[in-house]
């Protein structure tokens, strides 16, 4: 009797593991079609040559003046940030119809599984090339070997995978540890011989960006016998999390105590110099402690134009040109490298002169994409 | 030694005993670093405001504390927890600062909105989250941790909503002044004091805090009795989203905007981990709210030390979880039991000598 059940059971469970899975897996396609079908709905619109933005039949009613337009695919993460909007414009801009492409773009939402299933959508429908902006590094063997057996070269854009780099053609994107470097280059050629007593607000735990930036900054702190870095902890990347570590270093460490603090965003950093303005500490060009920060967003940028942010360092977003750069060499038939590094620029603040960073001023605000 | 046994006998002993112990960490590690012994509980006024880690635990555990007297009720009434807090809190600054700055705009200087109309929106959303909780609890018999599911993945997600994704600044003094300073106090602790006040005058001068309590222990027989369970329920969890949309409010003049990522990101559950540091009992019936309170600052009290010892970000959460264990344990009824005995054969062995 007991047998039996157990049996029963282990029927019962395999066959609703097995409806669990179909039912997981068909929404997935469903949305990836759907938004693909979106896309294309979309674009027609936006582009000036309306006519020729159908991914099936492109060929035929591709215009015959710019031959045959070069179809790239790219699954991107999501619209989380203002930076993922720049990036996404960017690649919309650079793989138009004008430059000699057909892009089909997919948003995924920061879905792993649509993300997968858009890009089996572009092994399905003969792209000739796939850009991946990965929403996470792992589980992306099986697909990126699908398109390897298809022939389709793989570029991995901004973000990286766990995988054999045999699957996929190249990879591309910003150095967290280079940026760190810069900011550490930066700031040798700014105080000189003057020594450094360092806070460090890191940003969450264990993220690329943190452990880059720290790795970079620390290899130049290395090199110098009069830095110190008094204290690093984590402000999770948000400006709550900056205003209390920072409230905290006040306390620790006096006013005084240290001259320059390092802020792994700009988010932080507005949380920071609010806790410095509270405990009545000048920071700055013309005060006591000076302020490095990453990401260079707008808003941080205008800070660093009113010398508030002595030093901002950019992760780069407008990255399809390079992209484009290896999508050319292949079309050449030429090798690419297998890793291409996306440059990223520091900012300082007026009245600085740097060989390692841009003097800000109004005008580099307002050329900024994003 | 009468009075000694009549202390360690008060409801509160051990949530403050474990909030003392926390503290203490500093002065021990002060005096071996060779600080003032005692320059964790030094409070001086810097630059015209309060300054002192003893601020810091007051200011930044403000929102959890607030948080925790509607968990407190929530878990009494109900025996079980409110999970969308954490969410519910990210809504209603979210809703507040789009009010404020106008759908899509990110940054602005002056209100779209009056500023009364942006707060009470964004508490009233959060009184509506706490009415829709209640109704699955209450009248549809939905376990608690489940119905609030539905509002901890929702909640942030329709703030993100109405904020387009995006961190809206509002950068008017009125408005950072909830977050900020009022005189030389932290503005925080005292929108925290009011409400534990309120909430403790309530509660003492009116039969709710019975009826809550009644109902937690025995739902069917307070019902019998002629109590409407279900209204009580529903109305601790109204109270419970009241306190988060306060919280929630603070948070959001703290930073003077609305980042609906990160407000309140697993706030829910340090205001269930104050609940249980206070001595509550998570299966509902009586309850002890000065005990949460205390929880609440413990927690915070625990962050500020961990960053005034300087132990290193990646280490930090290993060390809160051992600190927690601790105090857990220490409550906990089999360590209790323990003591118990002990002194009672101690008693015994006392009697014994004498005779």
């Amino acid at each position: 009797m007991k047998k039996k059940l157990a049996l029963l059971l282990i029927t019962a469970m395999t066959v609703s593991a097995l409806t669990a899975c179909g039912k997981s897996a068909a929404p997935a396609e469903e949305t990836a079609q759907v938004q693909d079908e979106a896309e294309t709905e979309d674009e027609a619109p936006a582009q000036d040559e309306a006519s020729s933005e159908d991914e099936t039949s492109s060929q035929d009613t591709a215009p015959a003046a710019d031959g045959e337009l070069i179809k790239v695919g790219f699954a991107q993460v999501g619209h989380e940030s203002d930076w993922r909007a720049a990036n996404t414009k960017n690649y919309q801009d650079t793989f138009s119809a004008e430059n000699g492409y057909e892009l089909s773009f997919v948003d995924c939402d920061n879905d792993h599984a649509v993300q997968i299933e858009t890009v089996r959508g572009f092994i399905e429908q003969e792209l000739d090339y796939i850009c991946i902006a990965p929403i996470q590094s792992a589980g992306w063997d099986t697909v990126l070997q699908e398109a390897q057996d298809a022939g389709i070269p793989v570029l991995i854009v901004d973000r990286a995978v766990d995988a054999d780099p045999s699957l996929y053609t190249t990879a591309l994107g910003c150095d967290m540890v280079a940026e760190g470097e810069a900011a550490g280059n930066w700031l040798a050629e700014y105080l000189g011989d003057k020594e450094a007593n360092i806070l460090v607000i890191e940003g969450s735990v264990g993220a690329s960006a943190t452990l880059g930036r720290t790795e970079g900054f620390d290899n130049i702190l290395a090199q110098h016998d009069n830095w110190t870095k008094l204290d690093s902890q984590s402000g999770d990347f948000t400006q709550a999390g900056g205003q209390e570590v920072m409230e905290s270093f006040i306390k620790t460490y006096g006013n005084g105590g240290f001259n320059v603090v390092v802020c792994q965003n700009d988010n932080e950093a507005y949380g920071a110099m609010d806790a410095m303005d509270a405990a009545g500490i000048t920071y700055g060009v013309d005060g006591d402690v000076q302020i490095i920060s990453f990401d260079a967003t707008h808003d941080g940028l205008q800070y660093t134009l009113d010398g508030k942010i002595t030093c901002n360092v950019e992760c780069n977003p407008l990255q399809a040109g390079f992209a484009e750069e290896v999508v050319k060499k292949l079309e050449a038939g030429e090798a690419v490298d297998a890793w291409t590094l996306v440059k990223d620029e520091a900012f300082v603040a007026p009245g600085i002169e740097s060989q390692y960073a841009i003097t800000m001023s109004q005008e580099v605000l307002d050329g900024r994409a994003y | 030694m009468e009075k000694i046994k009549k202390i360690t006998k008060m409801k509160l002993f051990l949530p403050i005993f474990s909030m003392i112990l926390v503290m203490l960490i500093n002065v021990v590690y002060d005096i071996a670093a060779g600080n003032a012994p005692l320059s964790f509980f030094t409070i001086s006024i810097n630059n015209g405001i309060l300054y002192g880690r003893l601020i810091d635990v007051l200011n930044r555990g403000s929102e959890v504390a607030i948080l925790a007297i509607g968990m407190t009720l929530v878990v009494s009434a109900s025996a079980g927890t409110d999970i969308s807090v954490g969410s519910v809190m990210s809504l209603s600054g979210g809703l507040c600062c789009m009010l404020l700055a106008g759908y899509g705009v990110t940054n602005v200087s002056e209100y779209n909105v009056p500023l009364w109309v942006g707060m009470l929106a964004g508490i009233a959303t959060a009184c509506v989250c706490g009415l829709f909780n209640g109704f699955l609890v209450a009248y549809m018999n939905i376990q608690p941790m489940v119905a609030t599911l539905i509002l901890w993945s929702a909640g942030r997600a329709i703030g993100l909503l109405l904020c387009n994704s995006n961190i809206v600044y509002v950068r008017v003094p009125s408005f950072q002044f909830f977050g900020g300073y009022c005189g030389i106090i932290p503005t925080p602790i005292i929108i925290a004091a009011v409400c534990v006040v309120i909430a403790g005058l309530v509660l003492r001068m009116t039969a709710l805090g019975t009826y809550i309590q009644s109902v937690g222990i025995n739902k069917r027989a307070s019902r019998i009795s002629g109590f409407n369970s279900a209204k009580i329920i529903l109305l601790c969890y109204v109270i419970c989203g009241l306190c988060a949309g306060i919280a929630g409010l603070v948070a959001t003049c703290r930073i003077y905007s609305a980042d609906t990522n990160n407000i309140g990101l697993n706030m829910e559950l340090d205001a269930i981990l104050a609940v249980a540091l206070g001595g509550n009992s998570l299966g509902g019936g009586k309850f002890n709210l000065a005990g949460s309170i205390i929880g609440a600052y413990t927690i915070q009290a625990i962050t500020t030390t961990l960053y005034a010892l300087g132990v290193s970000s990646a280490q930090a959460p290993v060390f809160k979880a051992i600190v927690v264990i601790l105090i857990v344990v220490i409550q906990s009824e089999a360590v209790r039991a323990y003591f118990k005995k002990m002194s009672a054969k101690r008693a015994a062995a006392k009697e014994v000598v004498k005779a």
